[in-house]
């Protein structure tokens, strides 16, 4: 076999690490329990391994993991019923027949709700962020407890109780196998959506490891959008993902330090997914139901578009910011909006805007940093001075440190710039 | 005699690739393109968005239907295909529209381009 071929060890990876979402997801509705299905679809996995690099991965691996799966599952648990005996694999691959039946009961609306279960089951609302973000990476994409270790910077052992302990956690709480009503597949949409986001941002905050994340959040969206392809705001998850990761390139010089929009060199942003992102912004307009992530990408749409950062087109951001205030209140959208009221109408009225959020942000290291910012083309610069540092004090990371550190020296550089003569 | 080559993989498959492994494949395919196009042999080269930016044009009712998602009926085949310049979907759909009244029955699959070579054959 030619090492370019269908048995090559990178195709096979791809093959089931394309499948595996789908896999698990059928395999817990059939046995209805999270460990058996992902025992289950391991030992697919390894069978997969020793038979594929003969025969090729069969025409469906889905159907082919599924069926070995649940063979492996009833070999391992002993179950007490009669089932009807199914095919070999190291014979399945041969078998178009027994794959097209397997494939036609994985089908179908059943299909679409098992992928939305097994996401939806990492969105327990106990689970605090990185646990729903640890389980899905686990559960659904299938990356190994060392891979999601070395994500969060902790030890494997860590990492492993942690995922225990999520896993112990969902297992009280059951998820219906029923399939869910309009409603209730609406709000776990809503769910996964959200978790899914949570993924990519995790990943957005760091360059390295922690960035692999963003590509297996804008795997699952596209994933979810296939089956579930008329929905908006998936539309528009998808596209935040794919416009924010677009300039993954951009984002971190060779130190790994944070570079600004404005400064970024747009010539590195990625093309293709830029377009993808716009192409489904099109899509999700056409609906005419706006949603919280077809504003934000719709947002981001605005940045990319603009050629050079004097380009964006600020009024713009600052009514869609104030769309999605009213869609969803939130002190934080309107420090956001305050940045681009800062840049429609000076620094002046955007501190109008910032100052009634005080109360309610004070905690928050982006409010002080981006108040800091307009007192000081304000000129105020004690306050300024202030801000700043209350802005470092509660930075969580060094890059958020270092992020503010850059934004004061280069307002102070500026202002000193306006300062001078003309 | 001039001949069309459609891809078909999964794209589950395609899309677990990593950025380099993706890199690779299209510098494999380049490779082949390049002698092509030496031998003057080598006409448009597509690469199309992810299904998921699919729009579908069901022109076998009348007013034709939007459909979010990819063409997804076995019963018809491919018989053709347009690359056009439009600034929007709705600019797309307007194209398929009048392209459809001039020939009612059967869809067509809008779909961006995410990589377009145009060749140099007539």
């Amino acid at each position: 076999m030619s090492d370019l071929g269908m048995g090559d060890p990178a195709w096979i990876h791809a093959t089931l690490a394309g499948a595996r979402p789908q896999a698990v997801a059928a395999l817990l509705r059939y046995f209805r329990n999270l460990d058996a299905a992902e025992e289950a679809v391991q030992d697919a996995c390894l069978r997969a391994l020793k038979h594929w690099p003969d025969n090729g991965p069969p025409r469906d691996p889905v159907a082919w993991l599924v069926m070995v799966g649940r063979n492996a599952g009833i070999d391992g648990v002993r179950r007490q019923r009669r089932l009807t005996a199914l095919p070999d694999e190291a014979v399945l691959s041969d078998l178009e027949d027994a794959e097209a039946d397997a494939a036609e009961r994985l089908d179908g609306a059943h299909y679409r709700d098992d992928v939305l279960r097994l996401m939806f089951i990492c969105c327990h609302p106990d689970l605090p962020p990185t646990q729903q973000i640890a389980l899905a990476l686990r559960i659904v994409s299938g990356l190994s407890v060392k891979q999601i270790a070395r994500v969060f910077l902790v030890g494997e052992s860590a990492m492993e109780q942690r995922i225990t302990r999520a896993k112990a956690r969902i297992a009280a709480g059951a998820v219906p196998f029923e399939a869910p009503g309009a409603v209730e597949r609406a709000e776990r949409l809503a769910a996964v959506a959200a978790m899914l986001y949570l993924v990519f941002t995790e990943g957005y905050s760091a360059a390295g490891e922690s960035a692999r994340l963003c590509e297996e959040a804008i795997r699952l969206a596209r994933l979810l959008l296939r089956l579930f392809p008329a929905e908006p705001e998936l539309m528009g998850l998808l596209a935040l993902m794919l416009l924010q990761h677009a300039r993954a390139a951009a984002r971190f010089d060779a130190q790994g330090a944070v570079v600004l929009l404005e400064d970024q060199d747009r010539r590195l942003w990625n093309r293709p997914l830029i377009t993808e992102g716009l192409a489904l912004i099109d899509k999700a307009m056409r609906h005419r139901t706006p949603g919280a992530y077809q504003i934000q990408s719709a947002i981001a749409a605005l940045h990319v578009r603009a050629e050079r950062p004097q380009e964006t087109d600020w009024a713009q951001i600052e009514r869609l910011y104030l769309a999605l205030e009213r869609l969803n209140p939130s002190p934080v959208v309107t420090l956001n909006r305050a940045v681009a009221v800062s840049k429609v109408a000076g620094p002046e009225a955007a501190l109008a805007v910032v100052a009634p959020l005080e109360g309610r942000l004070s905690g928050y290291f982006y409010f002080h940093g981006v108040r800091g910012g307009l007192l000081l083309q304000l000129g105020r610069r004690r306050e300024a001075r202030a801000a700043f540092d209350r802005a470092i004090a509660l930075a969580s990371t060094a890059a958020e440190a270092a992020h503010i550190r850059m934004h004061l020296d280069r307002l102070e550089r500026e202002a000193a710039g306006d300062a001078g003569p003309a | 005699m001039q001949y069309a080559i459609l891809c078909y993989h999964s794209e589950e498959v395609v899309g677990a690739w990593s950025a380099e492994e993706d890199a690779a494949v299209m510098a494999r395919l380049s490779v082949v393109q390049e002698r092509l196009l030496k031998e003057g042999r080598l006409g448009p080269v597509v690469r199309l968005l992810p299904t998921t930016t699919a729009t579908t044009l069901r022109k076998d009712s009348d007013p034709p239907l939007v459909i979010d998602g990819p063409f997804a009926e076995t019963r018809e085949q491919l018989l053709g295909f347009y690359i056009v310049n439009a600034d929007s979907l709705d600019a797309v759909l307007d194209i398929a529209r009048d392209l459809g009244q001039a020939n009612p029955g059967g869809s067509y699959e809008i779909r961006p381009l995410a990589l377009f070579f145009p060749g140099p054959l007539a």
